[in-house]
């Protein structure tokens, strides 16, 4: 059964090197996601994130540079994250031209990171509306009803 | 991180066929199992199912009437999950806003790097 799902992207006007060093490295990162950032970016590797007075742990799962990063966080204190009890952060880097990238974020609740890609890609296929705009549209139904 | 508190609600509507079941109960009002059933592909047991789980993600709520048990949403419940998407989504939005920020300036820095070296 599958988690919460959100989907967004944005078209940068810059190689996508440039994208790529800014959202994983660590001083890049504090200035759009924490406040502050004590991360490798390895695989496996274990860092820690500063949201003003709050904070938490993060695991690094993909680093395919410069086209794939992914992270999970959002679990449980004192647990070790994983699929089924956190949520998974994926950024996608595709090069459109040699000075422009296209940055896709993914982000979804716990029991979909564990399925097969095959099936995460019919579940995503069968979503092409978007949480968001499904309830939406259920909201401007109700509302005229 | 509001998001997580409310797993439940999320994979309540994660569901593609509890999807179809909660939306003709949005369209319709006061609907009963059996009249769902005869509208979707699956079975009466299936639609049972689905609405159990909309009724533990508080998302519809159920009163007998005669002997039917009619089925309606619960508008301030999809409205709250509503709002928490839209505001989860408009997160992620700033933050790629931030990051086109910071990437396109990185970017005109080593262009202008690039013209002095030259």
């Amino acid at each position: 059964m599958p988690g919460l799902v959100i989907d967004r992207e944005i078209l940068i006007e810059a190689p996508v090197e440039v994208v790529w060093r800014t959202i994983t490295e660590p001083d890049q990162m504090s200035q759009w996601f924490a406040t502050r950032v004590d991360l490798v970016v390895e695989p496996a590797a274990h860092g820690y994130m500063q949201f003003g007075d709050q904070g938490g742990p993060v695991v690094v799962e993909v680093v395919d540079p410069p086209a794939r990063f992914s992270f999970r966080w959002n679990h449980p204190r004192g647990e070790e994250p994983v699929a089924g009890n956190s949520m998974l952060v994926e950024f996608t880097l595709t090069p459109e031209g040699d000075e422009r990238t296209r940055l896709r974020v993914v982000e979804s609740g716990h029991e979909l990171c564990a399925w097969p890609d095959a099936e995460k890609q019919r579940y995503a296929d069968e979503h092409r509306e978007g949480w968001a705009e499904y309830l939406d549209r259920l909201a401007g139904v109700l509302a005229e009803r | 991180m509001t998001a997580q508190a409310d797993d439940e609600l999320w994979s309540a509507i994660g569901d593609p066929s509890r999807r179809r079941v909660l939306d003709l109960v949005v369209s319709n009002g006061e609907v009963s199992a059996s009249w769902l059933a005869g509208r979707v592909p699956f079975s009466r047991q299936a639609v049972s199912k689905h609405l159990v789980v909309l009724e533990q993600a508080r998302l519809v709520s159920r009163r007998k009437q005669g002997r039917e048990v009619l089925y309606r949403v619960e508008a301030d419940r999809l409205d709250q999950a509503t709002r928490a998407m839209a505001e989860l989504a408009a997160q992620w939005d700033r933050r790629l806003g931030v990051i086109k920020r910071l990437a396109e300036a990185a970017h005109a820095e080593n262009k202008k790097g690039n013209r002095r070296d030259a």
